[in-house]
């Protein structure tokens, strides 16, 4: 018994040496795009989930903007540099999933390591934004969130309107904006960041009407833009309309006009529900947050936003045959999303950012912990990206159109011109389309291969 | 009679023109130093309030009393908005004082290297190499922003000081302000140099360098800004904050509406990324005046 | 031009020339053919599928309504920048070859724009014309002009001019200034004694004499607003709104970076190479002209 347990005790020595030997850990390089405070947030999920073992090292490096992140990570893939996660904005998706061999999918990454992650739980829009038609997950969703209303209480209140109780038709904020006009010293009643995602994605899902044809593109690369219908036509033109009464201020591309909301200057502001961080900070009335209005009468109108915000993709080292990756290093990155789709380590994400649980099982962990009574208001993203029932139409999964970064600038820059009063609505709808198309086009012929 | 008192009141009325006219040239001079003084005056005046008072929009014009706390925190944390990265001030002016001091040196070191082997030299392919180097001049780096970019990664130089100051090297202007330069340089010197036996470099150190000195400042000057003031280069190449210049990590600073910018933290950061230039032009003017009219590319 | 009396040497003038020719090939000749090989190919982002397809890439520029508004964008600003550059700077220069007291210290408070990144003056001018917080944005509010360059994209335009404009006064100042002070005082003083009136002495006797300097400054100012301007609008209005301040060196910008789109990017960047070796040329033309006065 004693010299077999030496021996083993030998043995395993024998077999530990080598692994103890060997103290470098497999480094993983992840570019992100997040600037502080939330690429701090992101990368102190990496260090901790270094500290969890010791076989794998996530080295984070935040790369700039997330235009700038992409357009980095594509000249180092061209270089034979690539990182082996890059965080991606949700407009760069269709790009990424024609990127062929440039990328691993998330689906092929988890069976070759055999790892398994619950994807069953994650949120339905979040989920189907990333994956394939048949549900295999192509890059790992991470940060998300959605377009919400924030509004001004006390300027409600001021109006005489119920300040418990955004309204929930277009119809019915029609006719709260006269009211609106100056109410508790506010400038304007209503404006919006993020034009095209608020009031056109976001706004064209959740009245169930299609953005582009083909499933919104994930049909395939023949897809073809179809904002130009009656109902978009008329939401574009009264925000033009209202452009001219001051009902309705046009703030600016991205979020540029997100600061007229915690300054006081607009009553209403339409944008991202991770704006919650900034306006309970800087915010000095009471304030609420209220789910998108619809169009009443609008077949099947509302059920669920689309998210916005990014997810991991995993890339290849580059062009050479092979990709130029070993088995131990997709482990790492298998290993690495295994983390962070943990319920507790993505409540917890949810809880500092703001942006919305992208698990079921996390959300009931925040709501468990009093998250949502602490913070009203907090849980309206999820509802809202949970509306309908769950169930995502064709025009309520997401958007997978290539080239969507030029399509959306094509967009902004076709509205701008109808609140200068240059165009009528239709006009830049018609424009937008007729130039989106060829964007659309360049990319299914640049994309054949 | 009516002479003399012609002659006064003509002589009078041509003081007072003299004097209108005087009065006048002051005054289109005072406005339009005004013009140029007044995005700087307000500048350091935003430098010395806090945040609150400009984003109110009580823009003021006079001084306040925050100017201490704001640069002593834009130069040891950096500022701009509590969503953007902060660099701190020191970081970033120590990174363009770099860049810029490489530039100006490396172009300067390699001008006079290839200018002087051109004009004072005959071997073949001579005006082949000249054509080359001077091609250049008609391609800045903008125009080349996006293969260079991609050159770069290649090389594996994104990111890297080197990376950022070797494209901007390679452009032709000193080179061919050197050229024009020595083709004045009298032949007797070159004589004279051969008949004392000396070798070209020998020739080079002391005779070809001194005479170049007023060059050599001017051009420093105007390299030394041109390095110091570059955007769209550095914007592409560099994402390790531990590398950002000061002019791009300035306009870094403003987030396009991300955030309530800190403009009191920007105007100080701005101050600071204009007195280094500032300084060199002032302080080197007589040179930099010099080597920009007499020898005009 | 070639010196008679030269050294001769058989390695060392190519050592001499070898680290600027090394420095040019890789960092220039590379890039530069590159961008050509480019141009002439339409590829997916990752470079994994290309196609080669000759000009494609410039016809369907020349025929891309927005490239044109870029290029007419880029005509307008270019000619306003350098009219007002210049015209500022001659009237300065004039009032301050006058003999005043402190001609000098004019001279040396206008020269200093000079330092100034063309990036940094925008953010100078973005404080002084902000809508909320600036001082003439919001003297334009209190006097009823709706002023928003966010929106507004003649304002906006106006804004990215001035401020390219005003860093380049002082180093067209300088040059107008050496100019008028080389002007022979006997040219002066017989022009005088002719009985002209000052403003007509300038324009016939020293604009003419200016006039070299003019134009090489017309060229110089041109290529400026061509090129390093990017900053400007990059920090101000990012080509917004509604492509009212996209010049064609932004589009390159914006097709490469942010569309992806290298073969379209490169193909402008070719066609800017051929109007920059254009203006390069007439300039060096007219220069050794010049210098045969």
């Amino acid at each position: 018994m004693h010299r077999r347990t030496l021996l083993t005790g030998a043995m395993s020595l024998g077999v530990a040496a080598p692994a103890l030997g060997q103290t470098q850990p497999i480094e993983i390089q992840f570019w992100h795009g997040l600037a502080q405070p939330l690429g701090g947030l992101l990368e102190k999920r990496c260090t901790d989930f270094n500290a969890t073992q010791t076989k794998y090292k996530i080295v984070p490096t935040f790369r700039g903007s997330y235009p700038e992140t992409m357009v980095a990570a594509i000249a180092a893939f061209r270089a034979n540099s690539a990182p082996h996660i890059v965080q991606m904005f949700e407009v760069g998706t269709g790009t990424m999933m024609n990127a062929g061999r440039a990328v691993k999918p998330v689906h092929e990454l988890m069976a070759e390591t055999g790892t398994t992650i619950d994807f069953d739980d994650y949120l339905p829009g979040v989920r189907g934004y990333y994956s394939l038609s048949d549900g295999r997950m192509m890059s790992m969703p991470f940060n998300s969130s959605t377009t919400v209303v924030w509004y001004n209480k006390d300027a409600f209140r001021a109006a005489g309107l119920d300040p418990d109780k955004f309204p929930e038709t277009w119809q019915a904020l029609a006719e709260a904006l006269p009211k609106l006009k100056g109410a508790a010293g506010t400038e304007v009643p209503m404006s919006t960041a993020w034009l095209t995602w608020a009031q056109i994605e976001n706004f064209s899902a959740i009245h169930n009407i299609p953005l582009a044809t083909l499933a919104n593109g994930f049909g395939g690369l023949g897809t073809e833009l179809q904002i130009n219908n009656p109902l978009v036509q008329r939401h574009m033109g009264n925000l033009v309309d209202w452009q001219k009464n001051g009902l309705f201020r046009y703030g600016g591309r991205n979020n540029a006009g997100e600061p007229a909301f915690p300054s006081g200057q607009a009553a209403i502001m339409f944008t991202s529900s991770g704006f919650r961080a900034r306006v309970s900070r800087e915010a000095r009335f009471n304030w609420g947050v209220a789910m998108l209005p619809y169009y009443q009468g609008t077949p099947g109108a509302p059920i669920n936003s689309i998210i916005g915000g990014a997810s991991f993709w995993v890339m290849n080292k580059g062009p050479a045959a092979g990709g130029g990756r070993s088995a131990d290093e997709f482990k790492g990155v298998a290993e690495f999303f295994k983390y962070i789709s943990q319920p507790e380590v993505d409540a917890q994400w949810h809880m500092d950012t703001g942006y919305v649980p992208v698990r079921r099982a996390s959300y009931a962990i925040a709501r468990d912990k009093g998250f949502y009574r602490d913070n009203p208001g907090a849980d309206i993203p999820i509802e809202q990206l949970l509306r309908g029932g769950g169930v995502l139409t064709d025009n309520s999964r997401g958007i997978r159109l290539g080239g969507f970064v030029e399509i959306r600038t094509i967009m902004e820059e076709e509205l701008e011109r109808a609140f200068q009063g240059q165009q009528t609505a239709e006009q830049a709808l018609a424009a937008a389309t007729s130039r989106g198309n060829q964007v659309l086009r360049n990319f299914q012929r640049a994309n054949r291969g | 009679m009516s002479a003399t008192i012609d002659v006064e009141a003509l002589a009078a009325a041509s003081r007072r023109r003299r004097m209108r006219e005087r009065v006048l040239t002051h005054l289109s001079l005072i406005l339009g130093v005004a013009i140029f003084a007044l995005p700087i005056w307000i500048t350091l005046i935003g430098s010395t309030h806090d945040t609150d008072t400009i984003g109110r929009g009580d823009v003021p014009l006079l001084p306040g009393g925050e100017a201490w706390n704001n640069y002593a925190h834009a130069w040891s944390q950096g500022g701009g908005g509590r969503n953007t990265f902060a660099v701190p001030a020191s970081t970033m002016l120590w990174n363009s004082f770099i860049m810029a001091m490489l530039i100006a040196v490396g172009k300067i070191a390699i001008s006079l290297l290839s200018a002087f082997a051109v004009v004072f030299f005959a071997f073949p392919l001579r005006m082949v190499f000249f054509w080359m180097i001077f091609i250049t001049l008609m391609l800045p780096v903008e125009v080349r922003i996006i293969p260079t970019f991609q050159v770069m990664t290649s090389l594996s130089l994104i990111d890297t000081m080197t990376g950022l100051t070797l494209p901007l090297i390679a452009s032709a202007t000193a080179t061919l302000l050197f050229r024009q330069f020595f083709l004045t340089i009298p032949d007797e010197y070159v004589e004279a140099a051969k008949i004392d036996g000396a070798g070209p470099l020998r020739f080079f150190k002391d005779v070809v360098l001194p005479l170049s000195a007023t060059n050599i400042a001017a051009l420093f000057v105007i390299l030394f800004i041109y390095g110091w003031n570059q955007y769209l280069w550095p914007l592409l190449m560099v994402t390790d904050r531990d590398l950002e210049t000061i002019i791009v990590g300035l306009t870094k600073m403003i987030g396009i509406g991300d955030t309530q910018n800190e403009w009191n933290l920007i105007m100080t950061t701005a101050v600071f990324a204009l007195l280094p230039p500032v300084a060199v032009v002032v302080l080197m003017q007589r040179w930099f005046i010099k080597g920009l009219t007499e020898t005009e590319k | 031009m070639r010196k008679k009396v030269i050294f001769r040497g058989a390695a060392l003038p190519y050592l001499l020339l070898l680290p600027q020719m090394a420095v040019t090939l890789v960092f220039f000749f590379w890039p530069a053919g590159m961008a050509v090989w480019q141009s002439a190919q339409r590829e997916d982002a990752f470079g994994l599928s290309t196609e080669f397809v000759w000009f494609e890439n410039f016809t369907d520029l020349f025929h891309d309504p927005i490239y044109l508004n870029a290029a007419w964008n880029t005509v307008i600003f270019s000619t306003s920048v350098a009219a007002l550059a210049l015209g500022a700077a001659l009237f300065l220069a004039v009032q301050a070859d006058k003999q005043i007291r402190g001609a000098g210290l004019y001279k040396t408070l206008l020269i200093w724009p000079y330092a100034v990144a063309p990036a940094l003056a925008a953010v100078l001018w973005l404080f002084i014309f902000h809508p909320s917080i600036g001082l003439v944005g919001r003297a334009f509010a209190a006097i009823g002009i709706t002023w928003d360059f966010r929106v507004n994209g003649g304002q906006a335009m106006t804004m990215v001019i001035i401020a390219a404009a005003w860093k380049q006064v002082s180093y067209n100042f300088i040059f107008f200034l050496a100019g008028l002070q080389s002007i022979p005082a006997s040219v002066l003083e017989a022009a005088a004694i002719d009985g002209a009136r000052p403003m007509r002495r300038f324009w016939t006797v020293v604009f003419p004499l200016l006039s070299p300097t003019a134009f090489f400054l017309l060229v110089v100012n041109l290529v400026y607003a061509f090129f390093d301007t990017f900053g400007v609008i990059h920090a101000l209005t990012r080509g917004g709104p509604g492509n009212a301040t996209e010049t064609l060196i932004y589009k390159v910008y914006v097709d490469g970076v942010q569309n992806l789109n290298f073969g379209s990017s490169a193909a402008q960047s070719v066609v800017l190479m051929i109007i920059v070796i254009g203006l390069t040329a007439i300039q060096f033309r007219y220069i050794e002209r010049r210098v045969h006065y």
